[in-house]
């Protein structure tokens, strides 16, 4: 009877009033996606200009300005458009798993190791072959190396259901031990990285512009993986697998085969990063040639909805942030860490907006509800 | 008899996005009545209910308990003011005894103490007459027993407002028979008792009143006692139809699936397929009874090529027909090699003889499809995968159980999941998208399917519209074998009807017809034939025109009602 006392008493205590109230979107329209988006960063810029001003005391729109001139100014253009590249590529690259839901986080190594085969074949070779033999040898041993790297976590996964995110996690300190033992090898003086000097030039400038080959490559890639992605057999096979494996089975789809296929496609494509970095742009490699880009692709096709369209987008947006970070902390006299807060907060509320555009938030539900009533 | 009001609803709407799923229903629940909620699918029962026991909050309306506004957040809240879901799928944690589930989450102010919360549970088991061993362990128990225990776990709440969501779509005849008796005498304790169904007899039996609701309204509320189930048919739907489902006789069927000795056991070592033999004949629909889980879902799997057996035999009958010759499958050197075997023949049946011909010659003729071959007539299934199947040109098409986690893709629209079955066609290394495009219009206005364009992912669609897409799909192909596994589960009464139609006239245009069901008056309406399964076992096929539904139940739990109720007494 101890029971029904204590029913009977809570009721009495809990007349309280519902303040928030959250409900799925259905769909929302284009525009009005948009405009929160647009709201998001808005209210980002506001947020960094007061953090600006309390702990630096400069002028927030000056600080914006720089950030701009920083990404877009005189000079500056083209080595943005080609960090906009590498990281599309690579972003390109982790995209066709990442439909097929198979989380390689092990891009950074799968780059890296396609970059260590290229240094290695433009070290023993750059001073003997021609280039028209050096070029296509670079190219072909960073593809190879990079589906070996992506391929050995898919087969894991299709035969014994490893778990990739732990696998090719793991692969990336694989690839990174291995470029340290070759620097080892390279180069005597035990320095941490290897240059044009022992390396050769690798790459010459297309019609004397710097960079210009790997951001040709990058655009025909983009428009082909978006064709394949879209509008290949395999790229449809990749979405059934990666929405439910049971329909693939259902039909007949071969899962295994499809994730084994699509992790060399992956590993590859992060190969040709490594080529292009190594190759195309520095001329150098070191176990940091990659710089974390391998992770920020992750963020780029997640933000990008895994369309290689809409992650020209995204990329450009971090790589602008990036630049224009860095180039405030040094007009300023700031600390690197200064330009990571901005770009953290920056961050923050782009994808913090995401779920304002796929819930609605009531405020004050009860009360309106009863308003309304009486209003009726 | 003065009845006391116990809940009563004022003006609840509730949307999900842009549907409506209640609008403005009132309703009052009395002390110690058996109230049933009817209603078809997508008609807003469960949303209802919902509301009430605390998982949605309505956006519109006032719920009054006992005649206090009351605010109920979330289902601790429900149980404050004494209510307690038994929800469809049971939330039960397995490696736990029954006594250890029911006082899980129990936060009275006492010690944890077992032994009295068991003797608690004994006493409610003999007061309202369940059978139920506190002691025994979630995985040891069949469904009904499962249901038991979480009718326990309100009552030993205190709950005097009990909530059953379709508590009888998983149990047998006689299991449904029990339940209601205990439902009986705990309206005879006082309690109030909301039961959710689509079941009409069970309405009749059961119920002191009936509430109808349509499309999300609350169209009534009728006395059982002064009601018919035509009369409710008709609040229901709306509109008069018929509870007859048209049944053809079966004409000129040919055996053409021979089922045998199949065989599985399942990792954890239960036999789920235990010898099961059958023939399924062509221009017949085979219905499968059982109670859920008995081996339907693997059997049916396992035909389609998707479920490795341990021994057994499925043998597909083909229609004798003549067949090209192409390179495709064959050398060149096995061409002649089979022709001088005397294997091929002409158009007009003469056999082919390629001795003095060229090369040339021979693959013009090859290439034109003059040399025809009689295909192999019979051919076993087992062991190949679905992609093999169709390769044999063996036409099975399947409507599995699950049609948004298996049948179709949830997130892709309705071209995409046309193309399931076909994307593969042609040699083009792009898919071709007009087909799939032409297939899905003449299935959208043939069957009627309520989308707003080609381009919707087919989860949007409401539950009868994406089994319209499935089935469309399915028999698209002019399949020589149909499996379906539930079609109407969850489906509102037009659209189960069009499903029995489309299933009949696959029927009439010599189909063999695999219908996997739970309802046992549609079963006994629309099939020839029924296999009925227990535990994995074939316990009787029964001629459906003549069998009746206490024949089939005592089948359904045949194999081992005896001998697992004697394993408990010993325990």
């Amino acid at each position: 009877m101890n029971k029904e006392q204590q029913f009977a008493a809570t009721p009495e205590k809990k007349q309280h009033v519902q303040w928030i109230h959250i409900t799925k979107r259905d769909n929302i329209s284009f525009q009005k996606g948009l405009l929160i988006r647009a709201i998001a960063i808005l209210a980002a810029l506001v947020v960094c200009a007061i953090i600006t001003v309390v702990f630096t005391g400069s002028n927030p729109i000056s600080v914006y300005g720089t950030m701009f001139k920083g990404a877009f100014g005189k000079g500056r253009f083209l080595v943005t458009i080609h960090n906009l590249s590498i990281l599309l590529c690579i972003s390109l690259a982790v995209t066709p798993a990442f439909r097929m839901r198979f989380w390689n986080i092990g891009a950074e190594g799968q780059a890296l190791i396609g970059g260590l085969a290229t240094a290695i074949v433009m070290f023993n070779l750059h001073s003997k072959a021609p280039l028209w033999v050096l070029i296509p040898l670079m190219l072909i041993s960073a593809l190879v190396a990079g589906a070996i790297w992506g391929v050995i976590p898919a087969i894991f996964k299709a035969f014994w259901k490893t778990n990739e995110t732990l696998f090719t996690l793991m692969m990336n300190y694989v690839a990174i031990q291995l470029v340290e033992y070759f620097l080892k090898i390279a180069d005597k003086n035990g320095s941490n990285s290897v240059g044009p000097y022992l390396l050769g030039d690798g790459i010459p400038n297309l019609f004397g512009v710097q960079y210009l080959f790997n951001i040709l490559v990058v655009v025909v890639l983009t428009g082909l993986l978006y064709v394949y992605l879209k509008y290949s057999k395999h790229g449809y096979e990749i979405s059934v697998v990666g929405e439910s494996e049971n329909t693939a089975r259902y039909v007949g789809i071969n899962v295994k085969k499809v994730i084994i296929r699509t992790m060399i496609l992956s590993g590859l494509l992060c190969g040709l990063t490594g080529f292009l970095i190594v190759g195309g742009a520095s001329h150098a490699i070191s176990s940091n040639s990659v710089g974390g880009q391998g992770f920020t692709a992750i963020m780029v096709s997640w933000l990008g909805k895994f369309n290689p369209l809409y992650m020209i987008l995204t990329a450009l947006l971090i790589v602008f942030m990036g630049r224009g970070a860095d180039e405030i902390s040094t007009i300023f006299g700031l600390t690197k860490s200064f330009s990571d807060i901005i770009t953290g907060i920056i961050l923050f509320f782009i994808i913090g907006c995401e779920f304002f555009i796929r819930y609605q938030i009531h405020f004050n539900h009860r009360k309106k509800m009863t308003e309304e009533k009486e209003e009726a | 008899m003065k009845k006391q009001v116990a809940i009563e609803l004022k003006g609840i709407s509730k949307r999900f996005g842009s549907v409506l799923a209640n609008q403005n229903v009132d309703l009052t629940v009395y002390r110690g009545e058996i109230l049933a909620i009817l209603g078809e699918n997508g008609s807003g029962k469960t949303t209802l209910m919902n509301m009430i026991s605390g998982i949605y909050h309505p956006d519109e309306g006032e719920i009054y308990i006992n005649g206090k506004l009351a605010t109920i957040e979330s289902p601790r809240d429900a149980f404050s003011y004494k209510i307690g879901m038994i929800h469809q799928h049971f939330k039960l944690v397995d490696i736990f005894t029954a006594a250890e589930n029911i006082i899980l989450g129990m936060k009275d102010g006492q010690k944890y103490d077992l032994a009295k919360a068991e003797e608690a549970v004994q006493e409610i088991t003999s007061k309202y007459g369940f059978e139920m061993n506190p002691q025994k362990k979630i995985y040891d128990m069949a469904v009904s027993e499962k249901q038991t225990v979480e009718i326990l776990k309100v009552l030993y709440r205190g709950a005097d407002i009990l909530i059953l969501d379709e508590p009888t779509a998983v149990l047998t005849p006689q299991e449904i028979e029990k339940l209601f008796a205990v439902l009986r005498a705990m309206r005879e304790d006082g309690k109030s008792i909301i039961i959710i169904t689509h079941k009409l007899n069970e309405v009749m039996e059961i119920s002191d009143r009936v509430a109808v609701l349509r499309k999300g309204e609350h169209i009534g509320t009728v006395q059982t006692s002064k009601t018919t189930e035509q009369k409710l048919t008709e609040m229901m739907v709306g509109k008069k139809i018929t509870l007859n489902i048209d049944r053809t006789q079966v004409k000129n069927p040919v055996d053409r699936l021979f089922i045998k000795n199949l065989n599985y056991t399942n990792q954890e070592n239960v036999k789920v397929l235990n010898d099961i033999s059958f023939t399924a004949r062509s221009g017949e629909i085979l219905g499968i009874a059982g109670v859920a889980g008995s081996g339907q879902k693997e059997l049916l799997e396992a035909i389609a090529g998707l479920q490795p057996l341990d021994s057994g035999e499925i043998i597909f009958n083909r229609p004798k027909k003549n067949l090209p010759v192409s390179f495709y499958h064959k050398t060149y050197r096995q061409v002649v090699e089979l022709a001088a075997e005397g294997k091929f023949h002409y158009e007009d049946g003469t056999p082919v003889d390629f001795t003095g011909m060229k090369k040339k010659e021979i693959c013009k003729l090859v290439n034109e499809g003059k040399i025809l071959f009689n295909e192999d007539d019979v051919m076993n299934l087992r062991d190949k995968t679905p992609l093999q199947i169709r390769e044999l040109g063996v036409r099975l098409s399947f409507v599995p159980e699950d049609r948004l986690g298996m049948g179709l893709v949830g997130n892709m629209d309705l071209i995409d999941n046309m193309m399931l079955r076909s994307y593969r066609k042609g040699n083009s290394i792009l898919v071709d998208r007009k087909k799939p495009e032409n297939l899905a219009e003449k299935i959208v206005s043939g069957l009627e399917v309520v989308t707003p364009d080609l381009h919707t992912p087919v989860r949007r669609l409401s539950g009868g519209n994406v089994q319209k897409v499935l089935v469309g799909r399915e028999i698209s192909s002019a399949p020589k074998v149909l499996m379906a596994a539930y079609p109407v589960r969850g489906l509102d009464i037009n659209s189960s009807y069009l499903i029995y139609n489309l299933l009949n006239k696959q029927k009439e245009e010599g189909t063999a017809v695999i219908f996997v069901g739970e309802d046992l008056d549609v079963l006994l309406g629309l099939c020839d034939r029924i296999l009925v399964i227990c535990g994995g076992k074939v316990s009787g096929i029964v001629d459906a025109r003549t069998a009746t539904k206490e024949e089939i139940g005592l089948l359904m739990t045949k194999k081992d009602a005896g001998t697992k109720q004697e394993g408990d007494a010993n325990e």
